[in-house]
């Protein structure tokens, strides 16, 4: 295959590839965060993508997935536009973490790795994301909302929901 | 954008920049920014090193290791390159001090990293970010292109022949990279699966060259050691623990938050006085005082409790990373317990076997437990798989999951009986609790 023809990657994932894998001493450091960074713009790490980093880094797929597997981030199958991701580590649990997962569950009608049939929002109860003294907290994608209520909730989602329809009226 | 506190007994050194607008470069420098760097470059390395070591400045990560000692194990002359590793998985529950550092004071990573490249004769540095961190990564990323931009890295820095350059890397996702070996496994590129100890890291390290890692914090305070002077430094803490250090304060309190206290600052004070008390004026049941590997302590025993490595361990706990985790009287310790190993459960790696089957086997006990099928040998059963943990894996996870359960297993014993036939859980809220 050449990757030329057949790439999956935009020619600016592709540079940024370049770049970071001419970077480092050793061009397999490159792989962990060309992963995230091809998740990031493809949605998820699907075999074709599996295989065009590991030609790319110049290791084996099996390898890669070896490699993949162990990172809770890297996923394999496609989430909502919007992942939600909600701590109910200790310090989250203390101050509302699950109060604040159970009212994402019932907004979205969903359950943990659920996505919504519009395919807008995915949910996940995630480990601790580094924010235990202003929680509860979560992330959505990468964006952090600290010091959450339950009522919180509908307007979050809602200020999702008003972007997405931002980004496809100007699309 | 995470909240800031603010306290008269604080003594702010490392947080001193903080919400000052010091992420863009020309404001670091205006507060006294890359003096430490410039000034390092002209003294040369074993005044450095001299200094780190007269400074007591010990590891922010949690083991505590005196950094100056940890720089001076690098060899001076190696066949292989030497590195700089900055340890940023910031991921042991209860933390996110390092969250605060890369977000208000980037260059003083940038600058740390400088200085122990100088001392060791390191050219290349990296700065490795937790994956959930894009948004600090993509600052501390524009502090590295600013610093670049005016000579601080590159080939000639600060106009010299010498040379240091900084490379950013973000994770995927994975707690156990924040141990130093398995940090330097996911930086090459693969599973972040520990190694085997000797040899460290200062001899064989990354891509198999002396490497020094340290924490975020630890980096970050280095140019403030260097500005200060050792002593001055030194005398801030309590004997053989130098300085300060961001306490960052969850759970039950009234004001939480990442506070900068002196070593040895009192834990009782700090949790009634800084952080305003027990939330809703409840009563103290238990205080996690270093993240959630550290064992509990109860509220008798943090009367005369001074925060630093050598009085809490003393205790029968660590200062491990600072993260002071307060719970009051309403909380469920067989709950509080299950979620602790929940955690560690979901982040070990299956290496080693210990670590894997005893996570593994301690959550499914406490999910039974709490959920009140226990026996009351379970009891016992659940402190033998603990005791049997420790020591007995290659990295210290599953040490970080054994500990906490065994603290509150004696410590809360009568508690985990309550639990017993079929009586429903005293505080009972969630049941199941299973993070898949």
């Amino acid at each position: 295959m050449s990757l030329e023809t057949m790439s999956l990657f935009s020619p600016q994932l592709a540079a940024r590839f370049d770049a970071l894998a001419e970077k480092y001493p050793h061009r397999r450091s490159a792989l962990i965060p060309m992963l995230l960074y091809a998740q990031d713009e493809i949605g998820y790490l699907s075999d074709a993508v599996i295989a065009e980093v590991a030609e790319r880094i110049g290791i084996t797929e099996l390898e890669l997935r070896n490699v993949a597997t162990y990172y809770s981030m890297l996923r394999f199958k496609p989430v909502g536009k919007f992942n939600v991701q909600v701590c109910t580590n200790i310090s989250c649990m203390l101050r509302g973490g699950y109060e604040i997962y159970e009212r994402f569950q019932q907004e979205l009608g969903i359950g943990n790795k659920g996505v919504t049939a519009d395919g807008l929002f995915s949910l996940e109860e995630v480990e601790c994301i580094g924010a235990c003294c202003w929680a509860p907290a979560i992330q959505v994608n990468y964006d952090f909302h600290e010091e959450l209520t339950p009522e919180q909730v509908p307007g979050i989602l809602a200020s999702y929901r008003d972007k997405a329809e931002g980004t496809a009226t100007h699309a | 954008m995470p909240r800031l506190v603010s306290h008269p007994d604080e003594v702010k050194i490392v947080s001193q920049r903080f919400g000052l607008g010091a992420a863009e470069i020309d404001r670091y420098i205006e507060l006294g920014g890359y003096e430490s760097a410039k000034k390092c470059l002209a003294q040369g390395p074993d005044w450095i090193i001299n200094e780190m070591k007269a400074s007591n400045l010990r590891g922010r990560g949690g083991a505590g290791f005196p950094a100056g000692m940890k720089w001076s194990f690098v060899p001076k002359k190696s066949g292989k390159p030497k590195y700089i590793l900055v340890n940023g998985d910031e991921s042991e529950p209860g933390t996110c001090k390092d969250h605060l550092i890369f977000l208000h004071d980037p260059h003083a990573v940038i600058e740390g990293a400088i200085i122990a490249g100088l001392a060791v004769g390191a050219k290349l540095g990296f700065i490795y970010l937790r994956g959930e961190y894009r948004h600090l990564l993509e600052i501390m990323e524009k502090a590295v292109a600013d610093a670049y931009a005016r000579g601080f890295l590159g080939t000639h820095i600060f106009g010299s022949d010498t040379e240091f350059q900084i490379i950013t890397q973000t994770g995927a996702g994975a707690y156990e990279v924040g141990e130093e070996s398995a940090l330097m496994e996911s930086l090459e590129g693969k599973r972040g699966v520990p190694r085997i100890k000797p040899p460290f890291p200062a001899v064989v390290g990354l891509y198999g060259g002396p490497t020094v890692i340290n924490n975020a914090e630890t980096i970050a305070t280095v140019p403030h050691v260097i500005e200060m002077g050792a002593a001055a430094y030194a005398t801030v803490g309590t004997p053989r623990n130098g300085g300060t250090r961001l306490f960052g304060i969850s759970g039950h309190v009234e004001r939480p938050g990442v506070y900068e206290l002196p070593m040895g600052y009192n834990l009782k004070k700090m949790i009634y006085e800084v952080a305003g008390g027990v939330r809703g004026g409840r009563a103290l049941k238990a205080v996690v005082p270093g993240g959630s590997s550290t064992p509990v302590l109860l509220p008798e025993e943090i009367e005369n409790l001074g925060m630093d490595f050598d009085q809490v361990g003393k205790a029968g706990s660590m200062l491990g990373s600072a993260g002071v985790v307060v719970l009051d009287d309403q909380t469920c310790i067989v709950e509080f317990a299950l979620r602790t190993i929940s955690f560690y459960q979901h982040e070990s790696c299956g290496w080693c076997i210990p670590c894997r089957e005893g996570t593994d086997w301690l959550k499914k006990s406490l999910t039974r437990f709490h959920a009140g099928f226990g026996e009351a040998r379970d009891i016992d059963n659940i402190q033998y798989l603990a005791e049997n943990m420790l020591g007995r894996t290659f990295c210290p996870l599953g040490d970080a999951a054994a500990m906490p359960i065994l603290g509150f297993v004696k410590k809360f014993r009568r508690e985990f009986e309550d639990h017993l036939n079929g009586k429903p859980c005293p505080f009972a809220k969630h049941v199941d609790l299973a993070v898949v």
